[in-house]
């Protein structure tokens, strides 16, 4: 069984985010980046589902050349081996899944697994895009993942509570944070991802148009709060939330 | 523009979310609902009566009752022939099935929108909420999705929408549901609270989180709801998570207890009306976006504060 983890490069989750005082984006030159952390969790899920019967891991990613640092955590972690898609343009949600959709056609891979959204774009749209391109069932905000024969049982994070559904297989899931505790790559194993197997791509070798549909025309900083006070104790606390009319 | 709005539902009535979607879309022009699920008429004339509607679609079918993406989405597909755009909540349902009509009619999602500045131009949250892009779709249909607390609710009397039955578009078989655990809660749901008590991982057991937390949140007759950290270590269930990866809240009043503030967190509650903080570490990053501050012990404050309400 082979399954397929597209991974993506975006900002550090620790780093707080720049905005550029020309409103065209965020700032992204000099700060940390790494793999986003939902796609940790879906490459660590990849690895444990190798006592379960998958034999091969492929990871890809699509964007600029430094994607493949992300690729070789990838492959650090446990993968087999890589796809590198360039474009130094930024690519939608619905370009990334077209490109996986070919990618998918080529691999036959039995199962993807995607994080559940980028925490740059907060999107949450590609592996659902995925799905739907071909025409496969969805596990969508996974916190289980269980493959019985021909098909896979997928605990849900849903409003409210857990949901269960089994997919047909060949299927996508995407992770949720509960899913499982990522490993982090030993010292060995990022000494050998290097020697692993990477393949270079274009947009253009899959003959995917990525022309973006939804143009940005400005980035701002969100409303700053007006600073706060601090109160001395419970009483002028209570005091507050008397004037709020919060309690009585 | 004709929009066909998703009406979020239990089976039993309307929920909120779908209010603040029809907001959102009566922005646009024209609002139609979809009401999709197994034996959804009260669901459906219920929302019918939703001030500004237009046409209730239902789909009531077997292959519907639990919502599931891959039978609901070509359903919708085949409604958007007549409809210019579908607008969908935010929600676990939402954000399941949204992206995927919107690959089967090749357009760009904009998702968890803030504002409609035009017909084609929206405003959205990126990076945690740290920058707000203003974006403007070609696609000739827009799919959208729609951030709850950035649209007021929609009025749920006074409209007369004109129920119609839609056709089945029948079980697709890539998916069947098997059941779901959902939490009993009888406080307020966490997105439609006003006042929102949110415990953090200084709470240090479930115990006592509950301990804590609950007596003051029903004096305040407050949702109850948690950072991820409180989750993760199991003090609090997955569902009260709050953050940009949990439920995105903007109460009136949200009370921070022993929580930090990552950004993680901040991108879930910021906009609350009034933040209040309880922290022993007075710089915790919570303490620059809190309206009031109370530096302290929580397990002393919290007991203290609970009785004197």
């Amino acid at each position: 069984m082979k399954v397929l983890v597209p991974v993506k490069r975006v900002l550090d989750y620790n780093v707080k985010p720049r905005v550029k005082a020309d409103g065209t984006g965020v700032d992204l030159a000099n700060v940390k980046m790494s793999m986003n952390p939902f796609d940790e969790i879906a490459v660590e899920e990849a690895i444990r589902l190798k006592d379960k019967g998958v034999t091969e891991i492929v990871v890809v990613s699509i964007g600029e050349q430094k994607s493949q640092e992300t690729l070789r955590t990838a492959l650090a972690m446990g993968a087999d081996r890589a796809i590198l898609v360039v474009s130094e343009t930024k690519v939608e949600p619905l370009g990334v899944a077209k490109i996986l959709a070919k990618i998918v056609e080529e691999e036959k891979p039995d199962l993807v697994i995607l994080g559940k959204q980028a925490i740059d774009d907060d999107n949450n749209q590609t592996g659902q895009m995925l799905a739907g391109l071909l025409n496969w069932g969805q596990g969508t905000f996974a916190s289980k993942v269980e493959i019985v024969d021909g098909s896979v049982n997928v605990t849900r994070e849903v409003d409210g509570g857990a949901e269960t559904d089994t997919l047909k297989l060949p299927a996508i899931i995407t992770t949720d944070l509960r899913l499982n505790e990522p490993r982090y790559a030993s010292l060995p194993n990022i000494m050998k991802a290097k020697s692993k197997p990477m393949a270079q791509k274009t947009p253009a070798d899959f003959g995917v148009d990525v022309t973006p549909r939804l143009t940005t025309l400005k980035v701002v900083e969100p409303a700053k709060r007006s600073a706060g006070i601090k109160v001395a104790d419970v009483d002028a606390l209570v005091g507050k939330l008397k004037e709020m009319g919060v309690a009585k | 523009m004709k929009t066909l709005v998703w009406v979020e539902h239990d089976g039993q009535a309307v929920k909120d979310a779908t209010l603040s979607a029809v907001t959102a879309a009566s922005q646009l022009g024209e609002v139609h609902l979809l009401v999709v699920g197994q034996g959804v008429d009260g669901v459906a004339a219920e929302a019918a009566k939703i001030a500004g509607v237009g046409k209730v679609h239902v789909a009531d079918d077997a292959a519907f009752a639990h919502a599931l993406a891959e039978n609901v989405a070509p359903l919708i597909v085949e409604l958007m022939a007549s409809h210019d755009a579908f607008v969908a909540p935010s929600t676990t349902h939402g954000k399941n099935i949204a992206p995927r009509v919107a690959a089967l009619l090749d357009v760009m999602q904009i998702s968890d929108i803030l504002s409609v500045e035009s017909e084609d131009t929206f405003t959205r949250p990126i990076y945690a909420g740290n920058a707000i892009a203003t974006v403007q779709s070609i696609d000739a249909k827009k799919v959208i999705t729609v951030r709850g607390t950035a649209f007021a609710k929609a009025a749920t009397e006074g409209g007369s929408g004109e129920i119609e039955a839609v056709a089945s578009t029948g079980d697709k078989g890539l998916s069947t549901f098997a059941g779901s655990e959902i939490a009993k809660n009888e406080r307020p749901e966490l997105t439609s609270a006003k006042i929102i008590v949110s415990g953090g991982r200084a709470l240090a057991s479930s115990d006592q989180f509950h301990a804590m937390i609950d007596p003051l949140a029903d004096k305040l007759g407050a949702g109850v709801g948690a950072s991820r950290a409180a989750v993760d270590a199991g003090y609090a269930p997955n569902d009260y998570q709050v953050g940009q990866t949990g439920k995105i809240v903007a109460p009136e009043v949200y009370v921070a207890v022993g929580i930090s503030g990552a950004i993680q967190h901040l991108a879930g509650m910021k906009d609350s009306k009034v933040i209040i903080a309880i922290n022993k570490d007075e710089d915790a990053p919570i303490f620059q976006v809190a309206d009031i501050g109370l530096v302290g012990d929580l397990f002393k404050i919290v007991p203290e504060l609970t009785a004197k309400l």
